[in-house]
């Protein structure tokens, strides 16, 4: 746990402490919506995927679509949350013409998913553990359209009754960086139980952020009362659709906020809109104008009722997902919890991960991966899917510098050849034809030392007395070998020529 | 030959069988009358090629000795049922012009067992009214009048006032109907029909345009017992479109017509002598108690004390409902869109303020409210837990009894415009009906007797949920030992 007083920002007239909660929208990973059976792919024709249900004609009535269900179960298992198997459907009522009905089926007082935990690395040795409130399942609207005519706004409806699941974290984060990281796990969890896609270009996540600021202290006793009175005035920028904004929104927000404090205003409990351009936040709804939604429930629909049997049933098919894993490879590989952290984030790099370590050193395979590996898919702007080196590959060439066929400097011409498509298939083969096996004929070595000696009488001399200018020698063989010699052999046999303990 | 538009449903389902007669002399016997009816004003819309081409087609079928159970039938539908590419207005200005792409699963049952459909029936303006005065299309009439001599204009009842009046008047074989909080039983009442509310989820919702979501629910206006049961077989029956339709199939209903009541219990509820009821009516249901006892029934007093919170109940859960339901008619879609508007808001303001009728406007009104921050729980959780404190009373009553006997309405029909000023006289109508709903049991009316000027009243029967067959036993008792079977003079044709 990293410490409190880290997480304090200096005022002019004092201390403040940051506190934030996200509500996550994932849309779920769904052929259909979520009250209907129309399509909810993404990137359909303007109102291609409506049906009567989504533009609500007269008489048309919701069914649940059990898949979606399912789907939010999934990711409340995945959040170590409480499943409910009782909960009900309300009524959202608003008006606005991307809303057909006049109002959205969400779940307000009894959601399909209670409390939970999830952990959150922050940064290499600061794990924090963020609770859950609550998610709930609810239809997406449609889109309106400003710019298409200069009086007239369009509606497109192919969003209308997509399903999202909303994700209520408690107010547990107190820096924009921890924001950031939640909002990553989050997005990990999801795809890795394959429940949303976590495309935020696409809209499929976006995050509702929720900033006040205390003083110095005054977390402490809201941690310990529960009492929400010990924090301060909340606002809650509405769809922020990048770690990055995440951050950004919370940064701006935590500032501003102390500065009306500190000038003697106040906060207005408000919905903000983030502007990705200036990096601010701006007052979209305030107080007074926020809507009565006159939640009530549903009255087309029944409760949603399904038995404990199912949920078990859906628990046993979950993956293995990123805590789990992260857990297991600092308890199998010997990895650091940061290392294990960073690939257990991501599906395939832990299975591209696993696949290397077959070569029985994890750790080294750790190291490649994350390392040459990661930097080299970086400044490529590859991803792992699509890495020109591929698992078996890598494996194979961390096995020949563990067998001492090549040293690690090798190694890592070979992955450049391999990487840039000079050279395919088995790394054993490229080694072999392009000879680069390792010298570890210790008469080979000797002979080359005992040149390198004898042209350098001076040096030698050296080397008794500061025994650490060896590495020059050690330098110069490896270059007459180019490269090739074993470097354990070469210290050796340098050692035991010039005399060194 | 008799005029085939004189025939009951189950008649004309027989002569049309026999060939007799066929669907389009009987279709057109009909149009001929609704011609002449224009006076009642019981028809919103009247689809005449469409009835000839669906008659044509049911002769075709007939001929070959094929069928559906009503083939060749002409229906009247309320105008509530989405019917694709036919004006569906549920008897409001905001609907104009609106022809769905879709057919009521209800109506589509009725097609596939044969049914012809003559037109759209007038209504109170989105079911929301006991006098068919709220609709857009103007007041409907009954065909029935006091016998003093004098023309006043008496109600149909509501909101089914054009499903009761046309089938009073023989202006269709049978009609639809929906029943939100008496909108069957009390017009059939009015108008010597009979009307059966089955129970909630016994009938589809699918492509009924919605008033108040928990407590609506279709079914049949019919000439007589045996009709309603024919109508409602097709009716019923369970929708995998409609989340709260119950799957479970579906009985003959006519078939236990004419059964034994022997030794069923006829529960009596003292709580429904209501203050100011005519002793005609308290009479009649006296009478009601012999006819059972005759039938070989025991009757049974019961006491259900929560009925007096019912209309409380209602006009809070109903209107909440409605609030949200028709949030959908704002001008985007489809129907009315006012002319003049400057923005989004003001176009929403004005198609609504002149797309509604007043009654609807109260009612929104009066849900919204409900339902605001503040007033949630003092009204609509309130009125929630008293309705299920009503469901548990009813539970308890039929744990004792089958059957529940009540007057259908608190009193004959009364002249048009005579309550219009004054709301609460109007829900009063609905004192006996509505607990059914709340409930979601089924309940009927049956015709049962005329009070001193000659205008009919209705006995009503309560059931247990999905028990339509023993109420259908009772009612056809009834039905035999009242022999309630006038009919009103045609005065319009």
């Amino acid at each position: 746990m990293g410490a409190e007083p880290t997480k304090l920002l200096q005022g002019t007239t004092g201390d403040w402490e940051v506190v934030v909660g996200l509500e996550v929208h994932a849309q779920v990973s769904s052929k259909s919506k979520l009250f209907s059976g129309a399509s909810a792919e993404y990137g359909a024709g303007p109102n291609e995927n409506v049906s009567l249900v989504d533009a609500a004609m007269p008489g048309m009535l919701p069914v649940i679509n059990k898949y979606c269900v399912e789907q939010a179960i999934r990711t409340g298992l995945g959040l170590n949350a409480k499943i409910n198997t009782w909960s009900r459907f309300d009524r959202k009522n608003y008006f606005y013409p991307d809303l057909p009905q006049g109002y959205q089926i969400s779940q307000y007082k009894d959601p399909i998913v209670g409390e939970g935990e999830v952990e959150v690395e922050v940064e290499p040795g600061e794990t924090i553990t963020v609770g859950i409130e609550r998610l709930h399942l609810e239809q997406d609207a449609g889109k309106s359209i400003h710019d298409l005519a200069p009086k007239e706004s369009y509606v497109d409806l192919n969003r209308s009754g997509v399903a999202l699941m909303e994700i209520v974290s408690k107010p547990h984060m107190r820096t924009a960086e921890e924001g950031a990281a939640y909002f990553t796990k989050l997005r990990s969890i999801v795809r890795y139980l394959g429940t949303c896609d976590g495309n935020m270009e696409e809209g499929s996540m976006r995050a509702d952020v929720n900033v006040s600021v205390c003083r110095a202290g005054s977390y402490e006793k809201f941690k310990e009362t529960g009492d929400f009175s010990h924090l301060g005035t909340r606002t809650e920028t509405k769809n922020v659709n990048s770690i990055r904004y995440v951050k950004q929104v919370i940064d701006y927000e935590a500032r501003r906020q102390i500065e009306v404090l500190e000038g003697g205003g106040e906060i207005d409990q408000e919905t903000r809109l983030f502007d990705v351009k200036s990096g601010t936040t701006r007052t979209m709804r305030s107080k007074e104008d926020a809507h009565d939604y006159r939640y009530f429930p549903d009255p087309d629909l029944l409760p949603l009722e399904f038995d404990q049997a199912w949920v078990d049933e859906i628990k046993a098919g979950l993956p293995e997902l990123p805590d789990a894993k992260k857990h297991r490879f600092i308890n199998e590989y010997g990895l650091s919890a940061y290392d294990a952290s960073v690939l257990a984030a991501d599906k395939a790099s832990a299975a591209y991960f696993e696949e290397v370590a077959k070569c029985g050193d994890g750790k080294l395979a750790s190291n490649w991966v994350t390392g040459e590996l990661f930097g080299a898919l970086n400044k490529a702007d590859k991803d792992i899917e699509t890495s020109p080196v591929s698992a078996a590959q890598l494996g194979e060439l961390i096995s020949l510098i563990k067998d001492g066929t090549i040293s690690g400097k090798i190694a890592k011409d070979v992955f450049a050849l391999m990487f840039e498509g000079e050279e395919t298939g088995s790394p054993a083969d490229i080694v072999e034809k392009r000879g680069l096996k390792q010298v570890t004929d210790t008469g080979a070595i000797e002979k080359i030392v005992d040149e390198i000696i004898a042209a350098n009488p001076e040096q030698a001399e050296k080397v008794k007395e500061k025994p650490k200018t060896m590495g020059w020698f050690v330098g110069q063989v490896m270059k007459a070998s180019q490269g090739k010699a074993n470097p354990q052999a070469v210290n050796e046999i340098l050692k035991k020529k010039l005399g060194v303990e | 030959m008799t005029n085939p538009a004189d025939l009951t449903l189950a008649q004309l389902r027989d002569a049309l069988k026999a060939k007799d007669v066929s669907s389009l002399e009987a279709t057109d016997a009909y149009l001929t009358r609704i011609e002449k009816a224009k006076a009642l004003n019981a028809y919103v819309t009247v689809t005449a090629d469409k009835a000839r081409d669906m008659a044509k087609a049911s002769d075709a079928k007939l001929a070959k000795g094929e069928g559906g159970p009503i083939e060749g039938v002409p229906l009247g539908i309320k105008d509530l049922f989405c019917t694709e590419d036919v004006l569906t207005t549920a008897g409001s200005h905001i609907l104009d012009g609106f022809k769905p792409r879709y057919e009521s699963t209800v109506t589509s049952q009725l097609w596939r067992d044969g049914g012809v459909m003559l037109g759209k029936l007038n209504m109170d303006e989105f079911a929301m009214g006991s006098s068919n005065e709220t609709s857009f299309y103007g007041n409907v009439v009954n065909p029935w009048r006091r016998e003093d001599g004098g023309n006043t204009d008496l109600t149909p009842g509501g909101s089914s006032g054009g499903s009761s009046a046309s089938v009073a008047a023989r202006l269709c074989a049978a009609a639809t109907a929906t029943d939100t909080g008496g909108s069957i039983r009390q017009p059939a009442s009015l108008t010597n029909t009979v009307g059966v509310k089955p129970t909630y989820g016994r009938v589809s919702r699918w492509g009924v345009v919605a008033f108040a979501s928990s407590l609506d629910q279709a079914g049949p206006i019919a000439q007589d017992v045996r009709d309603a049961a024919i109508m409602l077989k097709s009716m019923a029956g369970h929708d995998p479109k409609d989340s709260t339709s119950v799957d479970r199939p579906v009985p003959d209903y006519e078939a236990v017509l004419g059964q034994s009541l022997k030794g069923l219990k006829i529960g009596v509820p003292k709580e429904y002598r209501v203050d100011g009821m005519p002793d005609e009516i308290e009479k009649l249901w006296a009478q009601g108690i012999e006819w059972m006892k005759d039938a070989g029934c025991e009757i049974v007093d019961i006491s259900l004390p929560m009925t007096k919170y019912a209309l409380p109940v209602y006009y809070i859960v109903a209107p909440a409902e409605a609030s949200s339901n028709l949030a959908r008619y704002d001008g985007v879609k489809y129907g009315l869109r006012a002319k003049e508007y400057t923005d989004i808001t003001s176009m929403y303001e004005e198609t609504r303020a002149e797309g509604f009728g007043d009654e609807v406007k109260r009612r929104i009104l009066i849900g919204t409210y409900v339902l605001s921050a503040g007033y949630y729980d003092a009204y609509y959780l309130r009125a929630q837990k008293v309705r299920k404190r009503i469901f548990d009373e009813f539970t308890d009553a039929f744990s004792k009894v089958d059957l529940i006997l009540t007057p259908s309405a608190p009193s004959a029909a009364f002249g048009l415009g005579e309550k219009t000023n004054d709301p609460v006289q109007m829900y009063l109508n609905d004192v006996f009906t509505v607990t059914a709903n709340l409930a979601g049991l089924p309940g009927a009316s049956v015709p049962a007797g005329y009070d001193r000027q000659g205008l009919p009243l209705g006995l009503q029967l309560l059931a247990k949920p999905f028990d339509e067959e023993t109420m259908f036993k009772g009612l056809f008792a009834l039905e035999q030992a009242a022999g309630a079977n006038k009919r009103p003079n045609e005065w319009w044709a």
